[in-house]
This record gives C-alpha cells, sequence and structure tokens, in this order.
C-alpha cells in the first residue's frame, strides 16, 4: 500500500506514455520527455505482485492514468458491480491523477468481449450512458473522462452525431472528455465525414487529456478505406496534424502516445513522446 | 434496432447473418466492416490463451492452438474482463475436446499453467525466517501450525507434467512417464515450481488445512511411510511459501 | 513409531532441512523460474487485425486440420496414452476418420 497520498493530482499538459512493464527499468533510470503514465485499469486488478509493485514505485515519481477498458459503459446491461466494486478499490489504492473510460460496450450478459464495441447514438443510448456515467462517478468518488471511440462501422437507427452525443454526455453527468485525435482521424476517415469539423465541434473546454496512436489500413466491401486502431505503429503525419490543430484551438493538453501491439523498444516510444512535446513547446511560443 | 443481445450472437458466430442496421456510409450492409468486431474478439482473446498456455500451444503447435482457441472462446467466452485470468475452464474443455483425446496429459498441463498465472497475481507475503522455526523445542514443533503463502499452489498429476513444462520451456530431456507432484510458490516477483518429492501434496495440503506439523506428518506416512519430511520442509521455506507459525490449538 | 520417536523424527527432519537452507542459496535449489517480466493475457484497448482472418472463419478448422496436431511438440513426446500405462484403442488416424472431412 501506498503510505500518502501521490504528489501529483493532476496531469501535467506534457508528454505520457501508455504503460509497458517491459519498460520498467528505462522509465525508472531516464523517462526522457515523458512525464506520465497511462495504465489499464485491468491489468492491476490482481491481488499483488510485481504489477502492483511497479505501479506503487512509479507512482512516487509519475502522475498516473487509469484507463479502464472493460467497464462496458455503453452496454444495454447494468454494469457489473464486482467489476465497479475493483475499480474502486484500485483508485483507492493508487490515487491517479486522472480516470478515463470509453464510450463503448464489452460485456452482454455476463459474457466479455475483450473489444470496444460500438453503439448506436439516440436519445435512449445517451439517457443510459449518462445513468452508467453518473452511476461509475458515484461509486469512484470522482469525476471521469469519457473518450470517443474509433467505429468501422454506423448504426442506422442514430439520429445524433457522436460530437453531439458526447457533448450531451458531459453536460449532463459533469463528466470530462478524453480527446483520441487518432480515433477521430480513423472513424471520420471510415464514416466518411470530416475530422476538421468534428474537432472545430468538440467540446474542446472539457477535455482533459488527448490520446494518440498508430493504425492500420484495410478496406470495406466496396473497396472503401477502412482504417484499424491497431496502435501498433508510429502516428502518422495526417494525426500529427490534427493534433496540432486540436491544441491551437483548445490549448495544451497532457497528451499521451498509446502503443499497444508489437510494442517497440524504450527508445522509439520516447521518441513519439518527444515529438508531441515539440508540438506543445511550439504551442507555447 | 440493434440489440446487444443480436450484435454479441452474431459476433461469436460467424456463420450467422450480420444484423440488420449495421451500415456503410452510404447506408448500404457491411458485412467486411461488422468483421472487424468479430475479428477483435476472436484474435484477442486467441492471443490472451496462447500467453496464458505457452506449453499447451507448443505441445499442439500454432495452427492446431489456435484454431482450438476459436472453439474454446465461443464455448467459455471470458466471465469476467480481467484477461489476466482468461481460460480457467481450459482443463475441463481439453479433457472433452476428442481431435486431443489420444494427449490425456494435456488437462494437467493447463492446471499447471493456470497456478502459475494465479500465483504472479497472487498478493504478496512475508514469509517466516528460517530460525523461527530452529529456535522451537521439538515438542513445540510438533504442535506448530503454518499459514501457507497465498501464492502457494500445488498441482498435482498422473503425468510427468513438471518434465512436460521443463521440455517445452527450457530445454528440458524428453519427459519419461511418471507421476509429478509440482509446488508453484512466488519467494519474490516470478513464480517458481518445483518438484515434489511424494507425499509432499498430502502433507502440504494437511498443512494449509491448519493441521499441526506433527499429525500432518503422521497422516502422510499411513500412505507413504517413506515420505522425506526434510526435503519438503526445503521446498517449502526455500519458496517462502511458509508465512506465520503458531504453536497449539489454531487461533 | 512412538510419539517421541515421531517427535524426534520430525526435530531431526526440521534441522536437515534448516542446514540445507543455510547453506544452499535459494537460486541453486531446484527450482524454475516460470516468466520474466512480461506477462499473462493483459487488457489493452487496440484494435486487432482488420477484416481478414481467423475471427471470421472459425469451426472449418474441424475435419482433417485437426491432424496439424502432429505440427507441435506432443508428437515428440512418446508417453503412453492412459496414465496407468495401457494404450487407448483410437489412434489419430482412427480419429481422423471420425471428423467430418
Amino acid at each position: 500500500m501506498l503510505d500518502a497520498s501521490p504528489p501529483f493530482d493532476r496531469l501535467p499538459n506534457k508528454p505520457g506514455v501508455g504503460y509497458k512493464p517491459q519498460h520498467f527499468a528505462e522509465i525508472m533510470a531516464d523517462p526522457g520527455p515523458v512525464a506520465w503514465l497511462e495504465i489499464h485499469a485491468e491489468n492491476y486488478m490482481g491481488a499483488g505482485g510485481r504489477p502492483l509493485a511497479q505501479m506503487r514505485a512509479l507512482a512516487e515519481r509519475f502522475a498516473i492514468s487509469v484507463h479502464g477498458v472493460g467497464l462496458s459503459i455503453g452496454g444495454e446491461g447494468r454494469l457489473d458491480p464486482e467489476h465497479l466494486a475493483r475499480l474502486k478499490h484500485l483508485i483507492g489504492w493508487l490515487k491517479p491523477a486522472s480516470f478515463s473510460e470509453h464510450l463503448a460496450w464489452s460485456t452482454h450478459d455476463s459474457h466479455f468481449l475483450n473489444d470496444l464495441l460500438p453503439l448506436p447514438y439516440t436519445a435512449a443510448t445517451l439517457a443510459r450512458v449518462c445513468d452508467h456515467i453518473d452511476e461509475v462517478q458515484e461509486a469512484v468518488g470522482r469525476r471521469m473522462l469519457l473518450e470517443n471511440p474509433s467505429t468501422y462501422l454506423a448504426f442506422s437507427e442514430s439520429d445524433m452525431l457522436e460530437v453531439d452525443f458526447l457533448s450531451e454526455i458531459a453536460t449532463r453527468t459533469g463528466c470530462g472528455l478524453l480527446f483520441d485525435v487518432n480515433n477521430v482521424f480513423v472513424s471520420a476517415t471510415n464514416q466518411q465525414t470530416d475530422p476538421l469539423s468534428y474537432i472545430d465541434a468538440f467540446p474542446l473546454d472539457k477535455v482533459g487529456e488527448i490520446h494518440l496512436g498508430g493504425h492500420d489500413e484495410d478496406e470495406d466491401d466496396h473497396g472503401a478505406t477502412l482504417l484499424i486502431d491497431s496502435h501498433g505503429k508510429p502516428v502518422v503525419d495526417p494525426v500529427w496534424a490534427l493534433y496540432d490543430h486540436t491544441i491551437a484551438r483548445g490549448g495544451a493538453k497532457p497528451t499521451l502516445i498509446e502503443w499497444d501491439n508489437d510494442v517497440p523498444e524504450w527508445p522509439v516510444l520516447a521518441a513519439e513522446a518527444a515529438r508531441a512535446e515539440a508540438a506543445l513547446a511550439q504551442l507555447a511560443q | 434496432m440493434t440489440d446487444q443481445t443480436d450484435f454479441t450472437q452474431a459476433l461469436l458466430d460467424p456463420k450467422s447473418a450480420v444484423p440488420d442496421g449495421l451500415v456503410d456510409p452510404q447506408g448500404r450492409p457491411a458485412p467486411k466492416r461488422f468483421d472487424v468486431y468479430r475479428n477483435n474478439v476472436a484474435v484477442s482473446l486467441t492471443d490472451a490463451l496462447e500467453t496464458a498456455f505457452p506449453v499447451i500451444h507448443k505441445l499442439l503447435g500454432d495452427e492446431f492452438f489456435r484454431a482450438m482457441a476459436g472453439v474454446y472462446l465461443r464455448a467459455h467466452p471470458p466471465s469476467s474482463a480481467l484477461m489476466m485470468y482468461y481460460g480457467a475452464a481450459m482443463p475441463e474443455f481439453l479433457r472433452s475436446f476428442e481431435p486431443v483425446a489420444h494427449l490425456p496429459y494435456l488437462a494437467d498441463v493447463a492446471r499447471l499453467e493456470i497456478a502459475i498465472r494465479e500465483a504472479y497475481h497472487s498478493a504478496d507475503s512475508t514469509p517466516i525466517a528460517s530460525e523461527t522455526l530452529g529456535a522451537l523445542a521439538p515438542e513445540d514443533l510438533m504442535q506448530a501450525r503454518f499459514t501457507l503463502a497465498p501464492a502457494l499452489r500445488i498441482v498435482t498429476s498422473e503425468w510427468p507434467i513438471h518434465a512436460l513444462w521443463q521440455f517445452n520451456m527450457a530445454g528440458g530431456p524428453k519427459p519419461q512417464m511418471q507421476a509429478q507432484d509440482v509446488m508453484i510458490a512466488r519467494p519474490e516477483f516470478d513464480p517458481v515450481q518445483t518438484l515434489l518429492p511424494m507425499g509432499a501434496a498430502t502433507f502440504i495440503s494437511a498443512l494449509g488445512q491448519g493441521e499441526t506439523l506433527g499429525t500432518a506428518f503422521e497422516s502422510v506416512t499411513q500412505t507413504h511411510p517413506d515420505f522425506d519430511l526434510s526435503a519438503t520442509l526445503g521446498c517449502l521455506l526455500g519458496a517462502s511459501a511458509l508465512t506465520s507459525l503458531t504453536i497449539g490449538p489454531p487461533t | 513409531m512412538s510419539t517421541t520417536a515421531k517427535t524426534l523424527a520430525v526435530a531431526g527432519a526440521v534441522a536437515a532441512a534448516l542446514s540445507v537452507q543455510m547453506t544452499t542459496p535459494v537460486h541453486a535449489q531446484a527450482q524454475e523460474k516460470c516468466f520474466g517480466v512480461s506477462l499473462a493475457g493483459e487488457n489493452d484497448c487496440a484494435a486487432g487485425p482488420g477484416t481478414s482472418c481467423a475471427g471470421t472463419s472459425t469451426v472449418d478448422y474441424q475435419g482433417n486440420a485437426w491432424t496439424l496436431v502432429e505440427a507441435g511438440t506432443c508428437a515428440d513426446i512418446e508417453l503412453p496414452a492412459m496414465a496407468d500405462g495401457t494404450e487407448r484403442s483410437g489412434s489419430l488416424e482412427e480419429l481422423d476418420r471420425d471428423l467430418p472431412a
């Protein structure tokens, strides 16, 4: 257990990276431009061992963002009370600088599907998501951030734009937003919409964190480009350009480099973080 | 309306039609777009099983293992969001999966691999100092009761599971037919496994149930007259598996 | 064994075990580390492989593909098919025949 509250009550407006255990020694020795770390909540819900020991050490030196991937906030069913309890325990123990989750669902009928699945944007789903966010914020005793998704298809029943859906959630529940610029690019490509309009309509004043990551390219039944949010490559230039646009409009934000598949050696990840640092520095001038 | 019941059913059954109302930007049906989600589910769960059962993966080969994982994940989708524990039903699955019926040792190897993962994520504990044990008078030793480390797991088998693990993961020799009992413990952060002497599994289980050293020893010698207490205690102490000691009646 | 004899046997075994502990470093004892830093079944929020591959084919593997079990190391391991040493009557060939082609 941590003896005292970590000294970080918020994420700095600097680069962070998605933490991978194989980078522990290098991060402790020299984090370079990396000022904070993000973890996937579910990987720290064991009872002990190396994962928690590493986190205890890292939380002494870095602001930590807890990013859940398994709460299924967009699910039709009620939130899993056991999972919510585990989350509450983790957040109580680690006292992270930030907690975030996804606008998606992953559990149905007690089956966890291990993917961030899409939902239609309607008045009914809006009400359900807001209820779930109220329940989460109540349970963990703090404000959360909700992340915009990468989507690969649309629901014919949707009658709201995603950006309006997210804005309305933030207004009704008081939650903040996590703005994933790569997801904006991936979804806009897949849905054949304009990413700049999405950014310009987004309530950036409610954004507490930005995500950047790499994606893969594929195509659909009709040969249209389909981007896949694979987090296995460097961030592409068009996404960096959208990032510049985002911070020019919304100001500097804590900015995370996500790399989950084919995780590279530490210097590669640190170089991506350095690029975000340079963009933030450019903005300050 | 596309409800999540239909969505889930179609995700897990690739032969079923894509639910109505899932479309591309022009409003046309978009089966390949839906396949992205199907693949995410199947491949991520298959990957999780491959990471969880490296020895089973090697024993069966990549192509067979991944095909089998496809059957497993549809029969036993995760019941919790914690991928670190996914695969708990693998031993029973392997016992009844006809194409591996000629490899009856697989289920016990899977039990061993699950025990290793559980030990990795178990609560931390502090072992008793050897001196504590050394300082006890013989009569007190007989009345000593122990708490076992939360990470401690015993896997008993009629198969050479330790040798099978060694052969596949550590370049060990070809396994010879013999029953093997294995103890998994976690002195620090990496689980370690120790091949147990005959009878040790019974003895350690008795200690774990709160029996005294004397009673546990006595009962194991009924079934294993040659039981090696010294070697067994050596295994326990060496693996930091004993975490508290009390003398007398259970507290 | 009398109670006294048992007590002495236990005390002797404890003393022997302790003396081994004192003289043999833990890493030299018969233990094997099971794995290192990176581990088992992590959650992440990345998408996978795109539109074409394992998730869409599935149980079509039944039949001939199940013979691929011979591609694993199990083919090198000659353990009797039953723990009591008796061979099972069914061989791999016979098993193939039972499956849909």
